[in-house]
């Protein structure tokens, strides 16, 4: 792939509606609540193909030619065909009756709908720039509060001045907004056209909020990708995109924005060749891109009624990569996005690789992004658990799981993608590597987020693979690696290379408090009988302890003396519990008490105490 | 002892009388013994005594070869004083000569009656005081060897003189202690998120000023983190906490710590500035020129550039490799990029160290007196000595019962095993010693009418709050 070719971070998806072309003949209409394509052969009499993106089965009817087609839609769930001939009047092929629920008188000068949030707007007054909201839920209707469009400038007459094809609404960030066009903007001295937001609330007033900057005039058209807005520009044939949430210069009440990445063309698109591959030997066609022919839907249909393909818009993260060099500004706008995982984690790949590398302020910038968004993740999923372990689910019925989206990067993903391999990469330094991982154990900590092992685990790995043991040991010291029985049990193993993880470990299985067992096995295994006594001793476990196991690790000392002190503990263990020294035949100690005989004699063995 | 009888009485703590340094294999033909005698404090002594001194250390350190090859005599008691010999590098002998205290009375012709006290004196301690002396040298001046084999002789010579000539002044024998015998580092403590941030703060320091090869960080003379290997840090932490710090203590208290640059346009204000190197920035003149130390001696021999700088209670040690010439340019550069961050993460220090002083509710006075230490990781805790200034090292305790904590430790060396010692002192105090694996504490208790068993309550009551997060037998 070339460099330019990766540049490209617009393309049409690959699989697109096709339907026949526009023609004298062949009427095309599109449907934008069900996305469908009515492709309607000579008024209807040679057939009616309806196809839309999500089915792939095309629906295919024949109509009587009754005169020229205005409009022909489907009801939701195409139970219901609706067919429009002239300006009055709709038609139902089968017989059925329409009630009126409810009705408004206003003077309309055009109107739009939205599907997705079901949403009309009205155009009223004179200048046609007052828009009246209408929201429509389960049969009913209900009135949102009116408000005005701005108009670049006072308009010299009274004609319509706001024109529909300037107006678009789409759903941004889970809220709607209303997108205007404004062709001029408002102030003298900035040339250019502009997008204004207005935020649409359910309840409340229409806000303007957001100005997007063009900077450029002509004739545009407007997508909505992925919470994104897409500004699609004729006369360059080259698109902008614009992101609301990343930070934009804000004078108080509305924030104005910049394109995220210099302008691009969307992905030069090439035509497959229709019919079996055996026939057409022919190679594909480039398609001609923003073509006068082409209308924008909204809210990511882009139709090409004299070719015939319904496409829908989609946004590349990758090429995105090397257009934003902004670290920072990037993880912000991928976090964002849909499909963001593997482009994040190969970021974060990317500027740890040697050739490639970030700084360390840019690194931790980065990991403080990424673990903000773990955090609020790991947060919303633990209210959710406390609040159905409490079973206040019931009366909270609108409560749901929280959805893991993408842009939850965890440590695991971190780990698996990102760092296991950099760690291993031979030609980094170590000492970046090892700033890396306490960069990223810094930031889960900054965050309250429990460290995993194998994070810990990464680390000491790569200070015991340079030598940097006196580093291990200081974090150890100030519990930088959080205590667990596999880190002991690590510390253990370095023993040989390292003497100080036995303490280390040992005050680490201390800590634990869960670990007794294990303190007692390394005393023993050192030959500390006396001292693994004195720990189980120590915490009042001495009752339960087999005497077999310490008469034999006392017996491997080969120190006598040390023998007799354990042999006579547990005699007086058995004394105490047992009213009688003698062990019994289930401790196995035979064998040691024939030796205690041996060396310290018959006479030398506790007599039992009688009262 | 009657009030009266102790105003005639008149104490001398121990005295240094002499120090030396030399190697029999230079001067080994008779009348070449001058050739021996690298350094001789006092200089003044004449030269025959000279060399009849060095030869009696020599033919002692000889003559008990024969009973111990490999452990020579380290010292050598006599009535007066004390001899205390060390071989630091091969055939290189530092010979120390400490005066015994002594207390000069009046019989009662009036004549004046020196006693010398001649089992005041703790071996273990001063020996540990010359060894001390020769890492102290080593770290400044690099090996013996190294100073042969960049000039010989000559060189040797004088740089033994150059640094001994000063640095024997700052001995302060009559102080020297327990604390000398571990030559520990005390550390600060600190919790799990403000140690990442220096961390943090390290590494990014680290790569954007490029040069520094090993970085150490200090928060009120307590180390925090070192990137030096730990003998290294072990002798540059004794140099930092008694000799570098305290001579700028006073100008802290005078006020002089004042934002300097605060006036400075573009600059954002902060409270770093140099312990080392450039005093005044802003004169175009001003010197750069960093104490030079020498460490990794034993194998990658580095010679390094010392550059300290602090803000408020935080100082961070820059070394960078002796190659490189540390211009002004850099060091305004270290200023601006270390200066404010240097400043905001000591006020987070401090702000987060008295958190957890009033959480652990540990900010009351500590109602044991006890010195702990930990081989393994040099780790030293005292509540019996004050701050350390230059010149003495404040006790709060009496010097006998120091003396008893000195004893206590030399059988614990003797031994291998765990252990643990209980005495009562003559002065009513219970003084306990423990060691557990590598760690020893020692603990002083002014209970005149407890016994054994209450003393023995007492100090598991101490291990139980203070150390109830390691591993320590009781």
């Amino acid at each position: 792939m070339s460099e330019e070719e990766e540049d490209y971070y617009l393309e049409l998806c690959e699989r697109p509606v096709h339907f026949e072309k526009a023609n004298p003949v062949n009427c095309v209409f599109f449907d934008e609540a069900n996305k469908q394509v009515f492709a309607v052969r000579s008024g209807g009499a040679t057939g009616v193909v309806v196809k839309g993106p999500e089915d792939r089965s095309p629906i295919s009817f024949r109509m009587e030619d009754k005169g020229e087609v205005k409009c022909i839609k489907f009801s939701l769930g195409n139970k219901i065909l609706a067919v429009q001939r002239t300006a009055k009047t709709v038609v139902l092929p089968e017989k059925r009756s329409l009630k009126l629920l409810k009705s408004q008188n206003i003077n309309v000068n055009w109107y739009m709908y939205c599907p997705e949030s079901s949403v009309i707007l009205l155009s009223t007054t004179v200048l046609g720039n007052v828009l009246q909201p209408f929201y429509f839920r389960a049969g009913t209707m209900s009135k949102l509060s009116k408000f005005e469009i701005e108009l670049p400038a006072a308009p010299k007459s009274t004609k319509l001045s706001l024109s529909e094809r300037d107006i678009a609404m789409a759903t941004i960030y889970g809220q709607l907004h209303v997108l205007f066009l404004r062709h001029h903007s408002r102030t003298s001295n900035s040339a250019g056209a502009e997008v204004v937001l207005y935020h649409l609330p359910r309840e409340g007033v229409c806000k303007k909020t957001h100005i997007l900057k063009l900077n450029r005039t002509g004739k545009f058209a407007l997508n909505v990708v992925d919470n994104l807005v897409v500004v699609h520009h004729q006369d360059t044939e080259t698109s902008v995109i614009f992101d609301i949430k990343l930070r934009g210069e804000f004078d108080g009440t509305i924030t104005l924005h910049h394109p995220v990445l210099p302008a691009r063309s969307i992905q030069p698109y090439q035509i497959p060749m229709a019919g079996p591959a055996s026939v057409t030997s022919q190679s594909p066609v480039p398609c001609k891109l923003y073509s006068s022919s082409w209308i924008v839907f909204q809210p990511d249909i882009i139709i090409s009624a004299s070719q015939g393909y319904l496409w829908t818009l989609q946004v590349k993260l990758q090429p995105v990569v090397n257009l934003l060099l902004d670290k920072g500004r990037l993880m912000d706008f991928l976090l964002q996005r849909r499909d963001c995982k593997m482009v994040i984690l190969s970021v974060c790949s990317q500027m740890l690789s040697e050739s490639d590398r970030g700084t360390l302020p840019v690194i931790a910038t980065v990991f403080d992004k990424l673990n903000h968004e773990y955090k609020k993740y790991l947060e919303a999923e633990q209210n959710y658990t406390m609040v159905v372990e409490t079973g206040q689910s019931r009366s909270n019925p609108l409560l749901k799981r929280p959805v893991r989206t993408q842009a939850v990067i965890d440590q695991s993903d971190m780990y698996t993608h990102v760092l296991s391999v950099f760690t291993e990469k031979k030609e980094i330094p170590h000492k970046f590597v090892i700033a890396v991982l306490m960069e990223y154990i810094r930031s889960l900590n900054q965050f309250q987020i429990p460290v995993q092992h194998y994070l810990h685990e990464l680390v000491i790995k790569t200070l015991v693979q340079h030598n940097l043991f006196y580093m291990l040991h200081q974090f150890l010291q100030y519990h930088v690696l959080s205590d667990s029985k596999p880190l002991a049990c690590l510390l253990l193993s370095l023993e040989s290379i390292y003497p100080p993880a036995h303490q280390l470990s040992l005050d680490m299985l201390k800590r634990l408090s869960t670990a007794n067992d294990e303190i007692v096995e390394v005393l023993l295994s050192k030959h500390q009988v006396l001292a693994a006594l004195r720990f189980i001793r120590g915490i009042g476990g001495h009752d339960n302890i087999s005497a077999r196991k310490f008469l034999d690790a006392a017996k491997q000392t080969e120190d006598n003396m040390l023998f007799y002190t354990i042999f006579r503990f547990f005699e007086q263990r058995n004394q105490r519990l047992r009213g009688n020294p003698n062990f019994t035949p289930g401790e196995h100690c035979d064998e040691h008490v024939a030796f205690f005989k041996q060396v310290f004699g018959d006479q030398a063995l506790m007599k039992p105490t009688t009262f | 002892m009657a009030a009266a009888g102790a105003a005639q009485e008149k104490q001398f703590p121990p005295a240094l009388l002499s120090f030396f340094i030399y190697n029999p294999r230079f001067g080994p033909r008779e009348g070449e013994e001058e050739k021996k005698i690298l350094f001789y404090h006092p200089n003044e002594v004449e030269k025959n005594e000279k060399i009849r001194n060095v030869g009696l250390c020599e033919a002692i350190v000889q003559f008990t070869r024969t009973f111990s090859p490999s452990k020579p005599a380290k010292s050598l008691h006599t009535q007066k004083n004390r001899q205390f010999f060390n071989e630091p590098e091969e055939n290189f002998w530092m010979v120390m000569v400490v005066r015994n205290p002594m207390i000069e009375k009046h019989s009662k012709d009036g004549k004046p009656i020196v006693e010398y006290q001649e089992e005041e004196l703790l071996d273990k301690v001063y020996s540990s005081v010359l060894q001390q002396c020769y890492s102290m040298y080593k770290l400044f001046n690099g090996t013996f060897l190294k100073a042969m084999e960049d000039g010989g002789v000559k060189v040797l010579k004088e740089r033994l003189e150059k640094f001994f000539h000063r640095y024997l002044q700052t001995l302060h024998l009559q102080s020297c202690d327990l604390l000398d015998i571990f030559g520990g580092i005390s550390f600060f403590p600190l919790d799990k998120m403000t140690y990442l941030k220096i961390q943090s703060f390290i590494n990014k320091m680290e790569e954007s000023l490029n040069i520094v090869k090993y970085t150490a960080f200090l928060y009120n003379d307590q180390l925090i983190w070192s990137g030096l290997e730990q003998d290294d840090m072990r002798i540059l932490y004794k140099y930092l906490t008694t000799s570098l710090f305290p001579r700028h203590i006073e100008p802290e208290l005078a006020g002089r710590d004042s934002p300097i640059r605060a006036e400075m346009p573009g600059n954002l204000q902060h409270y770093g500035r140099f312990l080392t190197g450039p005093l005044n920035l802003n004169d175009p003149e001003a010197k750069c020129r960093f104490p030079k130390i020498f460490v990794n001696t034993d194998d990658t021999y580095e010679e390094l550039h010392l550059i300290v700088y602090k803000a408020m209670s935080a100082a961070v040690c820059f070394m960078i490799d002796a190659s490189m010439q540390p211009s002004l340019d850099f060091c305004r550069r270290l200023d601006s990029i270390v200066g404010p961050q240097l400043t905001v993460l000591a006020s987070d220090i401090c702000e987060q160290y008295n958190i957890n002083k009033r959480i652990s509710g540990s900010e009351k006075e500590p109602q044991f007196k006890f010195i702990y230490f930990n081989h393994m990781n040099l780790a030293e805790k005292s509540t019996i000595h004050m701050r350390k200034t230059p010149s003495i090292s404040l006790t709060s305790v009496h010097p006998d019962l120091m003396k008893i904590l000195g004893d206590i430790n030399s059988d614990f060396t003797r031994m291998d095993e765990d252990e643990e010692i209980i005495v009562k002192a003559m002065s009513d105090y219970w003084v306990v010693g423990k060691k557990s694996d590598q760690r020893e504490l020692y603990v002083i208790l002014n209970q005149k009418n407890a016994n054994l068993i209450e003393v023995n309550e007492e100090v598991k009551k101490l291990c139980a709050t203070q150390f109830n997060n390691i591993f320590f037998l009781d």
